[in-house]
């Protein structure tokens, strides 16, 4: 028989059972939307650790002093004093794969515009800092190499500072401040960034050059609390920090077991342990969700089976007048794969819309992939035929003469 | 009428069931021709062997021992796909209980024989339906639903599907089984009127007078033919059923 009169029979069968079938497509509908819906919620939440953590800049490669500072918060900075300027000079000259490097110098202090005043984060770095961590200016322009050296009283600031140490009418670019005391100019306002993935605010920040922070508000320490650097492209991350670690053993004199006072962090393996629990719970409801597609295939060859019986004379009649085994297997397995097929785009597009209304209701990132719609959807046909098959060789494998006078 | 080409020919045909603990024996070596153009009715007591007899006519069971001949082809050891094949191209099959599909048009049930045969177009198959309609008058209602026809209708439909592929013989197994006497009349005339254009027929029958419409009749009782004859007085159906009663008409709708 001609595979376009399968599909005919295959469909009209279907109709003439319209509850039965549907009821049936139901188990694989919901087995389907339920697959893209939970991958679509977890692979949405990946993506917007991952975007989070892309925020952090470009290549980024983070070195903090002493073995007890974790994810970006070192704990008792001045305990671990193992890293100094020479290092941060070492680093840019010697290490070929790095782009870009800063020393961070980090306080916090009241900042005084006026009658207004504000407590807020003091960064000291190199202007090369806000290519390495993506930053742009709204308005003004960056401080130089020049201010650096001379270690001049200039500042850039974030949008929350702006707001709350000037009203609407004032531009704060050129306004005098007073950091701790010390007079300093505004020159440069930050481009508004938002909430960080850790939950702190972005734009409640003031950064001046590295030497004038370390020397007038730190005291003109030795040590350096923190370096950021950047690769010259993604796939040379690991190569900087491989390069930037043997360095600073080398310096450092160590041996190659030895237990290293400082850490250098890469991009890649702060999104790889944020993204490895992200990726647990994908497998998780993912495989919840198929089994309740597994379900619904056990459902259709529930109602298959029973089809099947029902229909037994039919199927005798077909066989007497010249239907052969593989034409009756191969009109019930279609039968059972169209009911899974059908099920599944109907499952394609109740998972998508729930998916829409997960973003619409709840706010949560959700992300619906096409590797997810064909994952389900080829599941689906899978199931169709692995549970079709039972009932269409039972069907294929009945007796004419039998079948024809079953009751 | 016997001057036709044999194209049934059976020889020492046997069948044994093996049902584990007992051999039930269904058939004992039965001889029998059946030439081309014959009207042939098989008559006996149920488990005189005639349902296993038409089952290997009709190509769905093969003899445990014994020569069949089919239109030149000996049905022997051959697979369960060749034995379909033969049977959508050589045997019509006519049943008690119609088998027609519920819910579908009687053009389509007429259909049904040739889906299987892939040589077909859909127009080919349209039109031979067409044909096998109008043979058995009703190719006016080629579109009703069966459950739009009675049950003389329906019978004639399932004819009409017996008749589609052309076949060697057609094989009716009590087709008047389960109609009133006046539509078994109405289906007998068409078996007659077929006969009379050429086509040969087997009908399996308990009832007496319905075997009084074919040209020959065989009796099987055991497992072997008991007696054969052939009918010295053949009743033709359209006067029958002019001779019905009016009253009967009451029933027949």
């Amino acid at each position: 028989m001609k595979f376009l009169n399968l599909i005919i029979i295959a469909v009209r069968s279907l109709n003439k059972n319209k509850v039965r079938s549907l009821l049936t497509m139901l188990g694989i509908i919901i087995g389907v939307a339920s697959v893209i819906a939970m991958l679509a919620i977890g692979q949405g939440s990946r993506k917007s650790i991952e975007d989070q953590i892309s925020n952090l800049g470009t290549n980024v490669i983070m070195i903090f002093p002493g073995a007890s500072s974790r994810g970006g918060v070192s704990s008792a900075a001045g305990s671990a004093v193992s890293l100094d300027m020479e290092d941060v000079i070492s680093i840019s000259n010697d290490c070929p794969s790095v782009k870009y490097v800063s020393p961070v110098a980090r306080t916090s202090g009241q900042v005084i515009a006026g009658a207004r005043n504000w407590n807020t984060q003091l960064y000291g770095i190199y202007p090369e800092y806000l290519e390495i961590r993506n930053l742009e200016l709204a308005s003004g322009e960056m401080f130089t190499e020049t201010d650096e050296r001379r270690a001049s009283k200039v500042c850039i600031i974030g949008e929350t500072v702006v707001e709350n140490l000037f009203d609407d009418y004032t531009d704060p670019i050129g306004q005098k401040i007073r950091i701790k005391k010390i007079p300093f100019t505004i020159i440069g306002v930050l481009k508004e960034r938002g909430q960080s993935s850790m939950g702190s605010d972005q734009d409640d920040i003031l950064m001046a050059p590295f030497s004038t922070v370390q020397k007038r508000m730190r005291g003109s320490r030795r040590d350096i609390q923190q370096i950021y650097a950047s690769a010259q492209t993604e796939e040379q991350i690991q190569d900087a920090s491989d390069e930037i670690d043997e360095l600073l053993r080398q310096r450092m004199k160590l041996a190659k077991n030895d237990d290293a006072p400082y850490m250098i962090r890469t991009q890649t393996e702060i999104v790889e342990m944020f993204t490895s629990t992200s990726d647990t719970m994908i497998v998780l409801l993912a495989s919840i969700a198929s089994i309740s597609l597994i379900v619904g295939g056990i459902g259709i060859m529930n109602i298959m089976l029973v089809s099947v019986t029902e229909r037994t004379r039919e199927i005798g009649l077909r066989m007497a007048i010249g239907a052969r085994g593989k034409d009756i297997l191969r009109q019930f397995l279609l039968e059972a794969v169209l009911l899974s097929l059908i099920g599944g785009i109907l499952g394609v597009g109740l998972g998508t819309l729930s998916s829409t209304l997960v973003v619409k209701l709840m706010g949560w990132p959700v992300l619906v992939t096409s590797y997810s719609i064909i994952l389900s959807f080829s599941f689906a046909t899978v199931i169709g035929v692995f549970f079709g098959w039972y009932p269409a060789k039972k069907a294929a494998n009945l007796i004419p003469m039998d079948a024809l006078r079953y009751e | 009428m016997n001057s036709g080409e044999i194209i049934i020919s059976v020889e020492e045909l046997t069948k044994v069931f093996d049902m584990g603990e007992v051999k039930v024996h269904a058939l004992r070596g039965v001889n029998m021709n059946i030439q081309e153009g014959e009207f042939v009715a098989i008559m006996g007591p149920s488990g005189s062997g005639k349902s296993t007899f038409m089952n290997i006519v009709g190509c769905l069971d093969l003899p445990t021992s014994g020569e069949y001949i089919l239109d030149g082809l000996n049905v022997k050891q051959i697979d369960k796909d060749q034995l379909a094949r033969l049977r959508n191209r050589k045997i019509g099959f006519v049943f008690q209980t119609f088998n027609l599909l519920a819910r579908t048009s009687a053009l389509e049930n007429v259909e049904l024989p040739l889906l299987y045969n892939p040589d077909l177009k859909a127009k080919e198959r349209r039109e031979k339906a067409m044909n096998a309609l109008e043979m058995v008058g009703l190719s006016k209602w080629y579109h009703h639903y069966l459950n739009q026809l009675s049950g003389g209708q329906q019978q004639r439909v399932a004819i009409a599907r017996s008749l589609v592929n052309d076949p060697v013989i057609i094989l009716a197994d009590e087709p008047t089984g389960n109609l009133d006497t006046r539509t078994s009349f109405e289906v007998m005339e068409i078996f007659q009127d077929l006969n009379f254009r050429g086509k040969t027929i087997a009908l399996v029958t308990h009832e007496a007078d319905i075997s009084q419409f074919a040209a020959r009749n065989v009796m099987f009782r055991d497992g072997r033919i008991f007696k054969e004859k052939l009918v010295a007085k053949i009743k033709n159906a359209r006067t029958e059923l002019e001779a019905l009663p009016e009253e009967d008409d009451i029933f027949s709708l």
